[in-house]
């Protein structure tokens, strides 16, 4: 049975595009049927993350007209054939998208693949909530900063109250995501601490997501972080991450990138 | 991989330069009201085929590739055998060849 999969956080910038592209990216790679799809609609950025960008003949928007079929809009990725992108539109039109619409996509979607992965735009607007709408899983992303987590307890709120489970009296499946984590700015006090984070928001743990160059370095290429180099430390935070949701118990750790020269040298050759 | 390499030396943002160049050349076009190239042809394409044969949208993919001096674009339709033509005359070709 397919699982509708939302990426969402309240915050802008807090890292739900690059953790969508990872995420679905990680879960191809662990060998399940993947499709990520981009509801910023008007600022579509997904693809070009997923290094798609000039592929895209059909959006989303497209696809709810009727204008084109869901497989031709359909993107396979070039590098693993069982990762496809649905991207946003770029229409400035944002009632454009009609809930009858998505929940038609969807529907087709899960038919076609095990993962359906919405990247939520920021905000608790119409594309927000309509990213949210049939989810089965929802995916916070936070960042340990004051505004962040405000946010993403708003959205917790909104996700037991305004999604199509929580209106059947159901729940959504909710996982934080603690991303651009930087555990030497933690240890000095700087930064709020893992422990003090899911006190707050008193959600389960997805994973934790170092911040890293090699995050940058992955969408200057269009590759998702874990394509791009899988050993790198949010690489394997986010395959980590993959595998605690497709229900499998991983040991939860802080990949960090200190290796010496020798292992640089080789991590760099194996890769 | 020495692609790998080659970026990792070079640093990763001559690509992205690269990319957002294509990308915006493309997109400034098609949302300030320059007509985009590829999605005319797709419909011309589309509508010459339509005018012979019944198109099953569902038989037709269409891919682009926007490269920075060349793109491509691919129709590809499914044309059954069967049901060639919206035929304009009735009486079947083979029985008038035998007939003159
Ligand atoms: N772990 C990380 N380490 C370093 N930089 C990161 C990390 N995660 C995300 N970033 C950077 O943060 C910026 C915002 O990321 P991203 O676009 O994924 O956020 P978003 O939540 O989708 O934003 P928006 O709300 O605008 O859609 C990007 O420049 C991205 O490269
Ligand atoms: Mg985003």
């Amino acid at each position: 049975m397919a699982k509708v999969v939302v990426v969402t956080s309240g915050k802008g910038g807090v890292g739900k595009t690059t953790s969508t592209a990872a995420l679905g990216a990680a879960l191809a790679q662990h060998g399940q049927n993947v499709v990520v799809v981009d509801f910023d609609v008007g600022l579509r950025n997904l693809d070009l993350v997923m290094g798609a960008e000039r592929r895209v003949v059909y959006d989303l928007i497209n696809v709810t007209q009727g204008i084109a079929k869901l497989p031709q809009a359909l993107i396979r990725d070039k590098r693993l054939e069982r990762l496809a992108l649905l991207p946003a539109s770029q229409t400035r039109d944002k009632d454009a998208l009609t809930e009858e619409g998505v929940s038609r996509v969807i529907n087709s979607l899960k038919q076609m693949f095990d993962w359906v992965i919405c990247d939520s735009p920021a905000g608790i607007e119409r594309g927000a909530t309509l990213a949210m709408r049939f989810a089965d899983t929802a995916i916070i992303v936070t960042n340990p900063e004051v505004s962040s987590v405000r946010d993403s307890d708003r959205i917790i709120g909104i996700l037991d109250a305004k999604t199509v489970k929580a209106e059947r009296g159901e729940r959504v499946d909710k996982h934080l995501l603690i991303s651009r984590y930087d555990p030497a700015r933690a240890a000095r006090g700087e930064m709020l601490s893992i422990e003090d984070v899911l006190e707050i928001l008193s959600t389960p743990l997805l994973g934790i997501i170092p911040e890293s160059e090699e995050v940058l370095r992955a969408s200057n290429l269009g590759s998702p972080v874990t394509f791009n180099n899988p050993s790198s430390a949010p690489a394997r935070a986010y395959l980590d991450a993959a595998r605690r949701l497709m229900g499998e118990e991983v040991e939860m750790t802080i990949p960090t990138e200190k290796q010496g020269f020798l292992g640089k040298l080789f991590g760099r050759r194996a890769a | 991989m020495n692609l790998f390499n080659f970026f990792k030396r070079q640093g990763t943002a001559p690509v992205a330069r690269d990319r957002l160049q294509i990308l915006l050349a493309y997109e400034r076009g098609s949302t300030r009201g320059a007509p985009d190239l590829l999605a005319i042809l797709r419909e011309e394409i589309l509508t010459a085929v339509g005018r012979h044969v019944q198109i099953d949208s569902n038989r037709v993919n269409v891919r682009v590739d926007r490269g920075e001096k060349v793109s491509t674009l691919e129709v590809d339709i499914e044309i059954p055998n069967a049901v060639r033509m919206a035929p304009r005359r009735k009486r079947a070709v083979p029985m008038q060849r035998s007939a003159s």
